[in-house]
């Protein structure tokens, strides 16, 4: 099964487009290097990996349980000190004596889970389609692409809320609503760059080495298109989570008592906005700071896999 | 060019009869109807008779597939057919809104195209300084808060702000009045969520002013002019930012058509009268005529937004050549 | 400011408040357009066929019925006046089974045309008798109607099949509109979906679709002197915060369902002595209902194990801080004769003060069943006061009994497919929400026949003392029956329970004088005698 030299000339050359994302230094020089030449990407990172260690660490990092009622500490001011616990309700508590930064450490769990599940799931759904739409081409293509031509011209809130209804409201309901949309954007930025890397000898010469069309799609097709995937990817977490905030907002994302920080707004942010600020002040901070971050990260992506790419 | 925008113009219609089936039974998987919601919906006694005969005067009682060949049928001859919540037109219904997202939408673009343009041509010339990251920072910040969010501090702002200074708390009118009729009125209500929207759609069109201004700077034609010892003023003015417009043209473009239907949350909190409200409540009250109407409505303008730019792009870059 | 002195200082200006809308009552002056915004939207402008207040508040105002609840004393439950008729609301004769009305001579459609006996006649017979395939929403409240009689131009006359105590408050319903004969005759029974022709205080103007709908004074109003306003706008709003910012920034003077506690005392804060505060309990409950054909809620022990977790006195006092719930109550009107006093209400199951008491009860009957709980809260995605009360609820079990509960929310309309259709939940917050007090006609929803009973269950014994109830003429032993009946359906049987009371808060204005809030938001909404203190 050794491909003859041509073939293999242009698979060494086209992978070695790619190892040039990955210089042969230690990482961590690497790493400066990086955070030296893209100063916001590098601070929406930090951002990013404190966000996700109050996630995975959160029952460590509260004192206060998540979700139980404690109607007496009701709307406490940041500062109030529980008298039977001994413990300070740092940024106060919510309407039901909840303490609000418990709520913001534990919605993080949610804004990530939420995020990452969607992204990763909606981009590597799309990845798939898109290349084999592009690799296949013909009568598969054109089907693929009517429906992704439709699912892309609903706006995507239209959309998210249109599958909501029908779903109902929940957190997993809410990943499926988001992803869904996510799928055919993601499909026609990777179908255009894979129509590309078709038209390359090489893969012609696969196919007529008789090599799989699984193999020659793994292996020549979806390393090429890594570049639009990440930056697909990761434009997508921060939309996500903002998309997330939005179904709450409007009544149908994730519900009580799951601490979610859209939900934290929706129930908290208009009617209490000014008899207890605190309710509707650090969510939306903790919702803008993680969208804020990831769209940071994602611009640094974008720059340093494909400054010419120019889809969003 | 015209067999192109022909031919672009037939795979229109596989897009608009698909988006027709999807709207139509992805409504009708939500369990329950207009009935149910108008007649029992508050508490109040409600007879199943009743109930029956709303339906069966909505045609709900119909067959699916009726249903469905009715809805087509209406683009056959021209009639959208009524509000199952009102009884009204569609046509009647959408009209006065249109007006008014139509206006918001302008007008949000006009503020993104305003903030965007010199945003990311400062940005780029500045590249990789700490004015390219404030001036980034700034324009992700926009995008990153929730747009419910900015809308109730606005709001909240107004009133305590004005309550402070001038003594009596303001806010901006909670109903429309065309600009044609009071434009003072009209514009006192419209423009924060038109800078609301429009800081936050400002962001993706800065981001393609930079790139594609970084594109073109590194261009040979560019790099000669200032051989010849041009003033980078001039070069950015009359050579880059030219040939650097196209793609921002197409994001404004693309942004826009979105604007037209996507204001679901923005118009929610200044309480416009707009596609977007109207979007939530027929969808909330499971008016299926209406919501369908909508949808069609805002995957034409979509569809068509895109032709449009697609055919600008053809005909302004002489580079490319359709098949 | 400390929370405590915050608080002082809002009870007195709330107090304040209060004082200054009852003193100036006086002299009522003339002139001025009302604004006011409405929360829910307007579907046909039908009142015989809708049922929300999205089409009462700005609709209402351009018609007449033929009786209502007295505007000056709306908070009586009782107190019933004419509108068209004359002289006082007449007794039954005949054993309770006839009623004669003598309508007015001076009352006039908007079109010109004078109102008589026939068009009040046609109305009623479409309210109650219509025609096959037209739409009455009510027409079961009149179930005792025997006839409707046009005696002559200015009497109208209603016989009954049997006396009944739910006949007076059902004619005052606000949905009643009286239209013209001519109108029903001449366009047929779909005409006013589209089309206002009423004798009310207000002509109709324009309706801008989803915006707003204005009215203008009737100069030929029956009530003579009346309205005092030159107009009326009701201006759209769905969301809370903007019809509440809507009154700060005097875009609106008043809004008529009710806001919040915490939205009253940031306007009472902002505006002082500008706000004036209007309060009232409400004639809508939260239910609690579990489905009785699911397991383990077809066992009572586990029903009432339900609702014996629940500290109603403690949720009371916290709820009502944070959201429009706050009396506890049977399943009567609080402030209704027929309602339960507070040593009644002591003995039913989960309205103990001994919270703890109750608890180990419960606690020892899902012992007893066996019964480990771990379940589904179905919920409407409504936030006020549904959801506020669903997390309540919730916690509410985990302290009282260590279940597990998970909380299912839906939009209204398939939250209503759920209930009534596809019945697939565990436990569901339900309310009943009335617009006249009407008690023997309220209770009705715990009926095992009744078709607003999402429990799917329902208590032989309970339906058998209802049908004493509601043929007896006797207050007093309606009242006994009516306690009979509420042990059993909220508690012996456990049908479906009350969680709390809403409480409603109408915060307006101060210069909005002559409106008084009423028990319900569907009431005293013809604003004929409101005016502005300008």
């Amino acid at each position: 099964m050794t491909p003859p030299s041509e073939t293999a000339a242009a698979e060494i050359e086209v992978e070695a487009d790619f190892e040039e994302l990955a210089e042969k230094k230690p990482w961590y020089i690497r790493t400066i290097e990086m955070a030296r030449q893209q100063p916001l990407a590098a601070s929406g990172f930090v951002i990013i990996i404190i966000m996700l260690l109050m996630a995975i660490f959160a029952d460590l990092l509260t004192v206060f349980p998540a979700e139980d009622n404690d109607l007496e500490y009701m709307l406490a001011e940041p500062g109030t000190i529980h008298s039977d616990l001994e413990l300070t309700f740092l940024l106060g508590a919510d309407q039901f004596g909840r303490d609000l930064l418990t709520r913001i450490v534990y919605g993080a769990r949610t804004a990530l889970f939420v995020g990452f599940t969607c992204a990763i799931i909606g981009s590597t759904l799309g990845l798939i389609l898109g290349v084999a739409s592009a690799y296949f081409g013909g009568w598969f293509d054109l089907v693929v692409q009517r429906v992704v031509d439709v699912v892309m011209a609903f706006p995507l809130i239209i959309l998210a809320l249109a599958v909501v209804a029908t779903l109902g409201p929940g957190t997993q309901n809410v990943i499926i609503a988001i992803t869904i949309p996510f799928i055919p954007q993601c499909a026609r930025v990777v179908r255009s760059n894979a129509l590309a890397i078709r038209e390359i000898p090489y893969v012609d010469a696969a196919r007529a080495l008789g090599f799989s069309n699984a193999r020659i799609i793994m292996r020549h097709m979806v390393p090429n298109v890594m570049a639009p995937y990440l930056i697909m990817l990761t434009s997508f977490l921060g939309q996500a989570i903002l998309l997330e905030a939005s179904l709450s907002y409007l009544g149908m994302g994730v519900q009580e008592p799951t601490p979610a920080w859209g939900l934290m707004l929706q129930g908290g942010a208009e009617e209490f906005a000014e008899s207890a600020p605190w309710v509707a002040i650090w969510p939306g901070v903790a919702i803008s700071l993680a969208v804020f971050a990831f769209n940071l990260f994602g611009d640094g992506v974008r720059d340093t896999l494909d400054p010419k790419l120019r889809s969003r | 060019m015209s067999k192109y925008i022909l031919k672009r113009l037939l795979m229109l219609i596989p897009t608009l009869i698909g988006a027709a089936i999807f709207v139509f039974f992805l409504l009708r998987l939500v369990p329950g109807d207009v009935c149910e919601l108008r007649l029992a919906g508050t508490g109040l006694y409600a007879d199943p008779a009743e109930i029956a005969l709303c339906q069966k005067n909505l045609g709900l009682d119909q067959p699916l597939i009726v249903q469905f060949f009715d809805f087509l049928w209406g683009y056959v001859v021209f009639d959208l057919g009524d509000s199952m919540w009102t009884g009204f037109p569609v046509v009647h219904e959408i009209g006065l809104r249109f007006e008014l997202s139509l206006q918001v939408a302008i007008m949000a673009t006009a503020v993104a195209v305003i903030i965007a343009i010199p945003l990311g041509v400062i940005s780029a010339v500045k590249q990789d300084t700490w004015i390219d990251y404030v001036v980034r920072t700034f324009s992700i910040a926009g995008i990153a808060m929730p747009s419910f969010w900015l809308g109730i501090l606005i709001i909240l702002g107004l009133l305590i702000s004005t309550q402070h200074f001038l003594g009596e708390p303001w806010m901006p009118p909670i109903d429309y009045v065309p600009i044609w009729e009071d434009p003072m009125r009209n514009l006192s209500q419209l423009i924060w969520p038109a800078v609301a929207t429009g800081y936050r759609y400002s962001a993706v069109a800065t981001r393609m002013t930079r790139s594609a201004l970084l594109e073109v700077l590194r261009e040979d034609y560019v790099r000669t002019a200032r051989a010849k010892g041009l003033i980078e003023k001039i070069i950015i003015n009359r050579h880059a930012l030219k040939n650097s417009l196209l793609p921002v043209v197409t994001i404004i473009a693309i942004e826009f058509a979105f604007l037209m239907g996507g204001l679901v949350v923005t118009e929610q909190v200044f309480n416009l009268n707009g596609l977007g409200k109207l979007f939530v409540e027929s969808v909330g009250a499971q008016d299926f005529n209406m919501t369908q109407q909508l949808v069609m409505l805002v995957v034409v303008i979509f569809v068509f937004t895109n032709l449009f730019v697609d055919v600008l792009y053809a005909w302004l870059d002489p580079r490319i050549r359709y098949s | 400011m400390t929370h405590l002195t915050t608080k002082l200082a809002l009870t007195a200006l709330i107090g304040a408040g209060l004082v200054i809308g009852s003193i100036a009552e006086a002299a009522p002056k003339s002139g001025g357009v009302l604004n006011y915004v409405v929360g829910s939207k307007i579907p046909s402008y039908d009142g015989h066929v809708e049922s929300t207040f999205g089409m009462i508040h700005p609709i209402r105002p351009f018609y007449s019925t033929l009786i209502r609840v007295n505007p000056s004393n709306p908070a009586d439950p009782s107190d019933f006046v004419c509108d068209v008729c004359e002289g006082d609301v007449p007794k039954g004769e005949e054993g309770g089974t006839k009623f004669t009305f003598k309508i007015r001579k001076d009352v006039k459609f908007h079109d010109g045309t004078p109102m008589t006996a026939h068009d009040v006649k046609a109305t009623m017979d479409k309210v109650v008798f219509p025609p096959k395939g037209v739409a009455s929403n009510r027409k079961a409240f009149f179930r005792a109607v025997d006839s409707i009689t046009a005696d002559n131009d200015y009497q109208v006359t209603f016989k009954l099949k049997f006396p009944t105590g739910t006949f007076i408050p059902a004619l005052a319903l606000p949905f009643n509109f009286i239209y013209a004969k001519k109108d029903l005759d001449a366009h047929g029974y779909q005409w006013h979906k589209k089309n206002i022709n009423g004798t009310g205080p207000f002509k109709f103007v324009q309706h801008q679709k989803g915006s707003f709908v204005e009215g203008v004074k009737n100069p030929t109003y029956h009530f003579k002197g009346q309205p005092y306003l030159d107009g009326i706008k009701a201006i759209s709003a769905p969301k809370l915060a903007v019809r509440v910012q809507a009154i700060r920034g005097d875009r609106a003077a008043i809004e008529f369902r009710g806001f919040p506690p915490k939205h009253r005392d940031d306007l009472v804060k902002a505006l002082g002595d500008k706000i004036t505060v209007q309060e009232s309990d409400w004639n809508c409950v939260l239910m609690m209902t579990p489905n009785h054909k699911v397991k383990p809620f077809d066992d009572v022990r586990v029903r009432r194990a339900l609702t014996l977790a629940i500290d109603r006195w403690g949720g009371s006092k916290y709820l009502s801080r944070i959201a429009i719930v706050k009396t506890v109550g049977g399943v009567v009107y609080p402030n209704h004769e027929f309602a339960a006093t507070p040593e009644e209400l002591s003995k039913l199951a989960g309205y103990s003060k001994d919270v703890k008491g109750s608890r180990a009860e419960a606690k020892k009957l899902l012992k007893e069943a066996g019964v480990n709980l771990n379940f589904e809260l179905h919920n409407r995605g409504v936030d006020q006061p549904y959801k506020v009360v669903g997390t309540w609820l919730i916690d509410q079990w985990k302290k009282g009994l260590g279940a597990k509960v998970k909380q299912r929310v839906q939009p209204s309309p398939p939250f209503y497919a759920t209930l009534r259709k596809k019945k697939d939940f565990d436990v569901s917050v339900d309310f009943n929400c009335q617009s006249v007090i009407n008690p023997i006609a309220d209770i009705t929803k715990f009926l095992s026949t009744a078709g607003n009973n999402y429990s799917q269950g329902g208590d032989a014994k309970a339906d058998a003392i209802y049908a004493k109830l509601e043929k007896s003429a006797d207050p007093k032993e309606q009242r006994a029956l009516i306690r009979q009946y509420e042990k059993r359906v909220i508690d012996d049987a456990m049908v479906a329970a009350i969680t709390l009371w809403w409480y409603k808060i109408n915060p307006h204005r101060s210069y909005v004088k002559g409106w008084k809030i009423a028990p319900s938001h569907y009431l005293n909404q013809h604003l004929d005698n409101v005016w502005l203190d300008k």
